[in-house]
């Protein structure tokens, strides 16, 4: 019988594995349907762990999507550590989903979201442990449709021997119909296989299906001409953009896990997309444009979610949240109504801006101040002017001590290195902001007692952003930079000794960048690397440079190019990239020219302010900016949980 | 100058009580941190008016005794919560189990009795029953005997400070054999000492002394927690409480 329980199964191995509990599913607001009751059995996967996973937002979601359909069942799957994948092997245990303990084996489609490309050894892994083939090709019309969505899969080719479609962009509708048509195929009793499933897969908008399209490489090792090898498939596949975001609000019942994750809050995404045109920012590129929820759709999701959840804190979420047009009412209204009930608001990493700080002020009116995190990304005002995150010196030590002046006492800076056009001296130049800050921050808090941390890493090159076509920074070269910064903090103890350096190191970024802009011939190493036992490679104790680069070096090696042909070499306008074919609404056209600003420093304008700069998304996808103010405000209500203080 | 809170302190104390909670099927897999996660949102979802700590960070009051091991369920899980606007027991047990996942079950909720002492001092030992799938009577009877006949069994057992060996023998009050459904069951008093001797350590102390090795992973379930008497006998934890409580009806009854 499909769809049945492995739980007996797996219960004795549980016994013997660290944090159990991350297996045994029954989550506040979990779900498990019958398996009889619906058409299309979905599995959802993130492919890291569970304390990673669970509080993905793109997942839970489409759990709930899908759950609220009477056809559709969606049930949860995660990467499994190797201790337990070591007794499921030895015992015959095969991937199971967290809710049902089904066999992923047994649903029709198990959708895998990359949030990140490190995550693709665990792809293959969970394949092997599900018992799915690993290669597309080898699968017949009993296995699961394997559908890649989330950021990664705007380029899914070095993952295109594995997976069976790509989804680009939002998935809150393209899981409709993907179901629909899933659906429609088995009750017509799945005519002309699997391929014939895919092929109408492939005329969902939004659905790309690799093995309709054929690659070819030139003598230099670039792509030659990637073709259609059907005439009833697009050829150029675009991205979904779900407009009216308050028509969508999920999670409406967010999943609260039993075990500790990485986000012990819940998260109300405030607007989707952003237009500021940071050029590193693959994520402000392939959302365009921006979609705001408002003022009183936040607000009731926030109370929606508090009541389903018991959680004290909520996250404001979006790319770039002080940009929504009624945040600073949002703060204070969101502040009135939760004020005296334990219960506490808080914003992701900010622009350097003033107006964050008081937007800071609000959130946390009576709590503690302790830490506040601002993203320069970059060092220098030239540098940041390459990345387009414009803000000056003068201004950001002033924003940073008004932090500190108003009882802060931690500030957080996130940088990048290894960006185009980078110098010794763009880094160097960290270390100068850096004490500048806590000097004016002692004599702004007149105490000792600040504290400024800098967190860096090396900056990854992605597909559809301005510098998809930029070398990538050697290891080497980002561990120097590392390094002399390191030095330049420690060089005055008295005030080094409040600066935290944080920092990674630039091995994996170099990986991470080989799975980001490589090709159709990357999937090979990432075989290799598996079957060497690769996997968790977003983990520091799990990586490993030399598995990479062995492998790298001999799969490679038969088609002419290498390692550093996909990461720290420079493109040239016309080369075909491997993601060409899908689109992500940028004309690449514009992309180009955004780079050549980027190269003489020049800056861009956000669209929101400012008139239309045509990067092609609007109307390539029939999408327009939805941004208030909407003038309504938030009614105060009698807010869950906690005693009044 | 650090900040401080605005506004007045946190309003006290003004009752507490007394929960005894059971973790039940696959939650016996959750550690003592997940299920204080849990009961602290189940408690803002209940809507339970708790006292709150002073400061910027403010914390619920709530007092956790020893739990069960990540693995083992237990029926007798107990914690002591401090409200700031009195309640009625039986109505914040419904409303904290309501709350709660089906495999945690809010068992018994009384009021402290002031003047009776602390729980913690009413809690020594616990009775555990330990099923052993794959094991006969037939087996585990001579082992449970040759372990009671040892003065003392040392295990070396996992702590914070590296491997240790431990007395496993000491801390065993009683110990017998029996079966049920051609499953052998452990059941045993165990008093509860520093460092900790649990069902595992005892499984580990029967492997020493009669090779007693189970095939499948055991199943331990903590039946219930109190002091040990001469005789003997775990007591009622909660009894204090339900006399003073019997006597303050009582006298109400004779005005």
């Amino acid at each position: 019988m499909t769809g049945e329980s492995l739980y007996p199964r797996l219960e004795p191995l549980l016994a013997q594995i660290q944090k159990p509990i991350q297996y045994v599913g029954g989550e506040l607001n979990a779900q498990v349907k019958p398996w009889d009751a619906a058409a299309v059995h979905w599995a959802l996967m993130y492919p890291d762990a569970y304390e990673v996973g669970l509080p993905n937002q793109g997942l839970m979601i489409l759990y709930e999507v899908l759950n609220e359909r009477p056809d559709a069942l969606a049930e949860r799957t995660y990467a499994v550590w190797p201790d337990l994948a070591g007794l499921m092997r030895a015992n015959g245990v095969p991937q199971f989903t967290v809710d049902g303990h089904r066999a992923v084996r047994d649903f029709d489609l198990l959708g895998v979201s990359f949030a990140t490309e490190l995550g693709y050894t665990n792809l293959l892994e969970a394949l092997d442990l599900a018992g799915i083939p690993l290669h597309a090709v080898d699968r017949d019309e009993t296995h699961p449709v394997v559908v890649a969505g989330g950021h990664a899969a705007f380029n899914p080719e070095p993952v295109s021997d594995f997976v069976d479609c790509a989804v680009l962009g939002d998935g809150e509708q393209v899981v409709g119909d993907i179901t629909d048509v899933v659906s429609a195929w088995k009750a017509q009793g799945r005519p002309g296989g699997r391929v014939e499933l895919l092929s109408r897969l492939a005329r969902v908008d939004g659905v790309y299906v690799p093995r309709f399209y054929a690659v070819s490489y030139g003598s230099d090792g670039a792509i030659a001409a990637v073709t259609r090898t059907r005439d009833d498939v697009p050829a150029r596949v675009g991205k979904r953009t779900v407009m009216d975001l308050d028509e969508w609000p999920y999670p409406k019942q967010p999943l609260v896990p039993l075990a500790e994750s990485v986000h012990e809050r819940m998260s109300v995404e405030i607007f989707r997309g952003c237009t500021r045109g940071c050029r590193f920012c693959q994520a402000g590129m392939i959302t365009r444009p921006v979609r705001e929820r408002t003022i009183t759709g936040i607000g009731s999701m926030v109370d929606a979610g508090l009541r389903a959840t018991g959680y004290e804190e909520v996250g404001l979420l979006s790319l770039s949240s002080a940009d929504h047009s009624e945040i600073g009412q949002l703060a204070k209204e969101l502040a009135d109504r939760y004020e005296g009930t334990n219960t506490s608001l808080s914003l992701p990493s900010t622009r350097v801006d003033a107006f964050n700080v008081t937007l800071a002020n609000e959130l946390s009116r009576n709590g503690r101040r302790s830490g506040l995190t601002f993203a320069p990304e970059g060092g220098s005002e030239r540098i940041r002017r390459v990345i387009n995150k414009t803000v000056s010196k003068e201004d950001l030590v002033r924003t940073v001590t008004t932090a500190y002046a108003n009882g802060w006492r931690q500030v957080k800076l996130y940088f990048m290195c290894g960006l185009p056009t980078e110098t010794d001296e763009d880094v160097l130049e960290i270390a100068d902001l850096a004490v500048e800050v806590i000097r004016a921050g002692r004599e702004a808090s007149g105490s000792k007692d600040v504290r400024c941390t800098v967190s860096i890493g090396g900056f990854v090159p992605k597909p559809h952003t301005p510098f998809q076509w930029a070398a990538q920074a050697s290891a080497e070269t980002i561990d120097h930079r590392l390094r002399v910064l390191r030095q330049a903090i420690n060089a005055d103890r008295r005030i080094g000794r409040s600066i935290g350096l944080r920092y990674h190191d630039g091995k994996p970024g170099v990986i991470e960048g080989l799975l980001s802009r490589g090709d159709r011939r990357v999937g090979r190493v990432i075989e290799r690397v598996w079957r060497d036992g690769g996997k968790f490679d977003g983990w520091s104790e799990h990586f490993s440079y030399d598995r990479w680069t062995t492998a790298a070096a001999e799969e490679l090696a038969p088609f002419g190019v290498d390692l550093d042909w996909f990461t720290t070499r420079e493109r040239t306008e016309h080369e075909i990239l491997p993601w060409d074919h899908l689109d992500s609404g940028l004309d690449k056209e514009w992309l180009w020219d955004d780079w050549q600003d980027s190269l003489s420093e020049e800056e861009v304008a956000d669209c929101r302010w400012t008139p239309c700069y045509d990067c092609g998304v609007c109307p390539t996808n029939g999408t327009e900016i939805q941004i208030g103010p909407t003038g309504r405000s938030l009614i105060p209500l009698t807010p869950v949980a906690g005693a009044p203080r | 100058m650090a900040r401080q809170p605005d506004g007045p302190p946190p309003p006290p104390t003004v009752q507490k009580l007394r929960i005894r909670y059971a973790k039940r099927g696959r939650l016996r897999f959750a550690s003592h941190r997940d299920l204080a996660r849990t009961l602290e949102r189940a408690l803002r979802r209940a809507q339970v008016p708790m006292a709150f700590s002073a400061g910027f960070s403010p914390h619920p009051k709530i007092s956790y005794l020893g739990a069960a091991p990540t693995g083992a369920a237990s029926e007798a899980e107990y914690v002591e919560i401090g409200l700031s606007d009195r309640r009625e027991p039986e109505a914040v047990r419904a409303a904290l189990d309501a709350a709660l996942p089906a495999d945690i079950a809010v068992l018994e909720c009384v009021e402290a009795a002031e003047g009776t002492g602390s729980l913690a001092d009413r809690i020594d030992s616990s009775v555990w029953r330990v099923e052993l799938p794959g094991v006969t009577l037939a087996e585990l009877a001579p082992a449970v005997a040759a372990f009671l006949e040892r003065d003392v069994v040392e295990v070396a057992k996992r702590t914070k400070n590296g491997l240790r060996d431990v007395d496993a023998r000491a801390a065993v009050a009683s110990a017998s054999a029996a079966e049920e459904a051609g499953c052998a069951i452990l059941d045993m008093v165990v008093r509860q000492v520093t460092p900790a001797v649990r069902p595992d350590d005892v499984l580990a102390a029967l492997a020493a002394v009669a090779d007693l090795r189970p095939p499948l992973p055991p199943r331990a379930v903590r039946a219930a927690q109190g002091r040990l008497d001469d005789s003997g006998t775990v007591a009622d934890p909660f009894g204090p409480d339900r006399a003073a409580r019997t006597r303050c009806q009582g006298e109400h009854a004779a005005v």
